[in-house]
């Protein structure tokens, strides 16, 4: 598996949210909002992941969807938090 | 309570050797005796539960020497009433039964006869003079009522098992039903989850005689419009509240056995019990469930409640490993689809109280749909409070308290609760505005299907069929009576009552009875003012105040904790038993061809791999799971 963040990320959406849905339907891009994706309780797994993988803390006024609702969306949120460029 | 089965034929020779197949497959429902009667045009059978007039009431039973035959199911809780009209009338009953009522009264009144029955029925009627045959269904849908057309006339049976014992019918899923279950919970009726099975819908008659079938509603749920006055003084809505439910509930303790009552721990059958131990002091047994998990376990709450009312209380524990067990067993009796557990415990609560020598229990099913008990209802109230204001920061707040009992929704950051729930509020007149949330939600299930369901199912939707299907009047209905039909009309005869009550009691010949459905607190309740109902966000405000009269404790007070079960982690663990692998195995999904085999492989590993509370995920699981086993149940081993 790749090591670009991007990849990571869209790893986790695929396996636990889309259930092996091909990959080109999740783009980068894709509102996990507005595709249905998400849903309350996918929330707080999608937070516990970024959590655990990325060992940073996601503070209560960071918990917005320009932080969490797309691939693109939640690999800037972890590099602007690790600063990491993967 | 029994099972009825029927067959009306042109020239069936073995029309006797069918029906009595087909009573066979429900003897569960009336293991105490069991009566066939065939004459030309007809053949009647009937699996009898004895609970009123335990020696006269044997069926199927005949008047007017023979010209009118009934196999009926069920009770009609008025009939001393009705006895002593008939016989006012001129009429000569014979046994001290419910059932001879009913011929009685259609021998007065014809077809008009079910607006006289208080009760919750099921029956088939035969006027041999006119060869004509009647089947009838209570207005709420309390007792099932399935048909069939068939080469040589028409099959009818209190369950669907009993008309595949016809040798020309046989079991095959309806993708439509499919569908419409993974929106609703439930099939729309006349629609089963089979391929030529129908179900006659509550408050229908249908007639099949030589001018064809003929089916007609006798009774419709209706609210008042606009411009109709609604009943706004609390005090005296109350008192008529409680002198309708406690004479419904002194009806309904009317039986030649001993009537037990359920509690759940809240206010419903809380009520109930207490109404059933002012009418007969000390003389009350009642019965509950309990879960291993702090979140969905209320003993506590149960046997303050059995205390402070006196009853004689027993209860069992429903594990996880109980519901897996169990579930095969519930998915043969429920026949449908189901995406949550919850009918599985209540199916261990009706052996319990068939351990303990009871058939009849009273329950505090209905009270939620007649009172505004539901959180779909608050949901709606806050959303469409919300919408007069969509960019206010403040109204959205108050979707935090709507499910205080769901660690998903009470830990949800704020921006994302708003975005769940915002879908839909700039409009308001959507006539499903109170559920497209909750069915939106539900309908991701269909990222399962497999490429033929999908197929099959091309551009169906389900919501305009169900929009199809609204009463004229619907649109001119307050927002709360709206929900409140779309509860009361369908998902309470669609699922409830059905997949949660009769089905998994019947299943150990314990009959339910229902005091909040009686019809005229059912149509008294459309009448009370909104506000008395929901008042702010206070659920079942009137039945509070009503009820304080009878109910002692905080039960009053109880914030509604709605009844539910372990779903997804009852089937996986070390002790899952092998069915649930079996199934879900891609061979075995491939095989039934309605799911994806990678995506359900990929959900089961989900559930693997950790506990998943996620609504969606445990409502794919079960729901895919009861497909599955409905199909090896119904259709043939996988």
């Amino acid at each position: 598996m790749s090591d670009r963040l991007e990849d990571k990320i869209k790893q986790f959406v695929i396996e636990n949210f889309l259930y092996g849905e091909p990959e080109e339907t999740l783009t980068e891009e894709l509102s996990f909002l507005d595709s249905g994706i998400m849903d309350s309780s996918r929330v707080l797994e999608l937070i516990l992941y970024i959590e655990e993988t990325f060992d940073i803390k996601v503070e209560d006024d960071e918990l917005t969807p320009a932080n969490l609702d797309s691939v693109k969306a939640v690999a800037a949120y972890v590099r602007s938090k690790t600063g990491v460029l993967a | 309570m029994c099972g009825i089965a029927g067959l009306q034929w042109n020239a069936d020779r073995d029309a006797r050797a069918i029906v009595e197949r087909m009573t066979q497959a429900i003897r569960h429902r009336g293991p105490d005796s069991c009566g066939i009667h065939v004459e030309d045009g007809i053949a009647l059978g009937h699996a009898r539960l004895e609970i009123i007039d335990l020696a006269g009431g044997s069926q199927p039973m005949s008047i007017s020497e023979g010209r009118l035959w009934v196999t009926f199911n069920g009770e009609i809780f008025n009939y001393v009433e009705l006895r002593e009209h008939l016989q006012d009338r001129g009429h000569t009953l014979h046994s001290h039964s419910d059932t001879e009522t009913i011929l009685h009264l259609y021998e007065e009144y014809g077809d008009d006869c079910v607006h006289h029955m208080n009760g919750d029925f099921a029956f088939g009627l035969w006027d041999a003079s006119r060869k004509r045959l009647l089947l009838a269904r209570d207005r709420m849908g309390v007792r099932p009522l399935f048909y069939a057309r068939v080469p040589d006339g028409l099959a009818f049976a209190s369950e669907i098992k009993a008309l595949f014992t016809h040798p020309s019918l046989h079991a095959k899923l309806d993708p439509i039903a499919l569908d419409q279950c993974f929106h609703f919970w439930f099939p729309i009726a006349p629609r089963t989850g089979f391929v030529g099975i129908d179900e006659l819908p509550p408050g229908h008659l249908l007639v099949s005689d030589a001018n064809g079938i003929h089916i007609r509603q006798y009774w419709e749920l209706d609210f008042p419009d606009a411009t109709e006055e609604v009943l706004t003084d609390e005090a005296a809505v109350a008192d008529e509240v409680a002198a309708l439910l406690l004479d419904s509930t002194k009806i309904r303790l009317r039986a030649d056995v001993p009537v037990g009552a359920y509690l759940s721990g809240g206010l419903d059958s809380a009520a109930t019990a207490a109404m059933a131990t002012r009418i007969k002091p000390g003389d009350v047994r009642t019965f509950s469930i309990g879960f291993e998990s702090p979140e969905f376990d209320e003993t506590a709450q149960q046997q303050q409640v059995a205390a402070l009312l006196g009853t004689r209380h027993v209860s069992t524990l429903s594990r996880v490993s109980d519901i897996a067990r169990d579930f095969p067993a519930v998915i043969r009796h429920v026949e449908r689809p189901i995406l949550r557990t919850a009918p599985t415990p209540m199916y261990r609560l009706a052996a319990l109280v068939r351990e303990h020598g009871y058939k009849v229990v009273l329950t505090g099913e209905g009270a939620d749909e007649a009172f505004a008990g539901y959180d779909i209802f608050k949901e709606a109230k806050v959303r469409r409070f919300w919408s007069k204001f969509p960019e206010s920061r403040l109204r959205p707040k108050l979707l935090r308290r709507l499910y205080p009992y769901l660690p998903g929704v009470t830990r949800q950051p704020p921006a994302f609760l708003e975005a769940f729930f915002r879908p839909g509020i700039e409009n308001p007149c959507d006539p499903f505005f109170s559920h497209r949330p909750r069915w939106s939600l539900t309908a991701r299930i269909r990222d399962f299907y497999s490429r033929d369901l999908v197929d099959a199912l091309g551009t169906y939707d389900p919501l305009e069929e169900l929009a199809a299907n609204l009463p004229a009047r619907y649109a001119n209905w307050h927002p709360l009576s709206q929900a409140q039909y779309l509860e009361s009309a369908y998902l309470l005869p669609g699922y409830l009552l059905s997949s949660q009550a009769d089905r998994v009691s019947m299943a150990h010949a314990v009959e339910g009875r229902y005091p909040f459905l009686d019809h005229r607190v059912v149509e008294y309740a459309t009448r009370i003012s909104p506000s008395l109902k929901l008042h702010g966000l206070r659920e079942k405000h009137i039945l509070r105040v009503s009820m304080a009269r009878f109910v002692p404790g905080d039960a009053i007070g109880r914030v509604k904790q709605p009844y539910r079960a372990p779903d997804g982690a009852s089937f996986f663990g070390p002790n899952a038993p092998d069915y649930v692998a079996d199934l879900l195995s891609p061979e075995a999904i491939a095989k039934t061809g309605l799911f994806d085999p990678a995506k359900v492989s990929g959900l089961t590993a989900k559930f693997r791999r950790s506990p998943v509370t996620g609504a969606r995920e445990n409502m794919a699981l079960t729901g895919i799971l009861s497909v599955q086993l409905l199909h090896q149940e119904m259709i043939g081993s996988i």
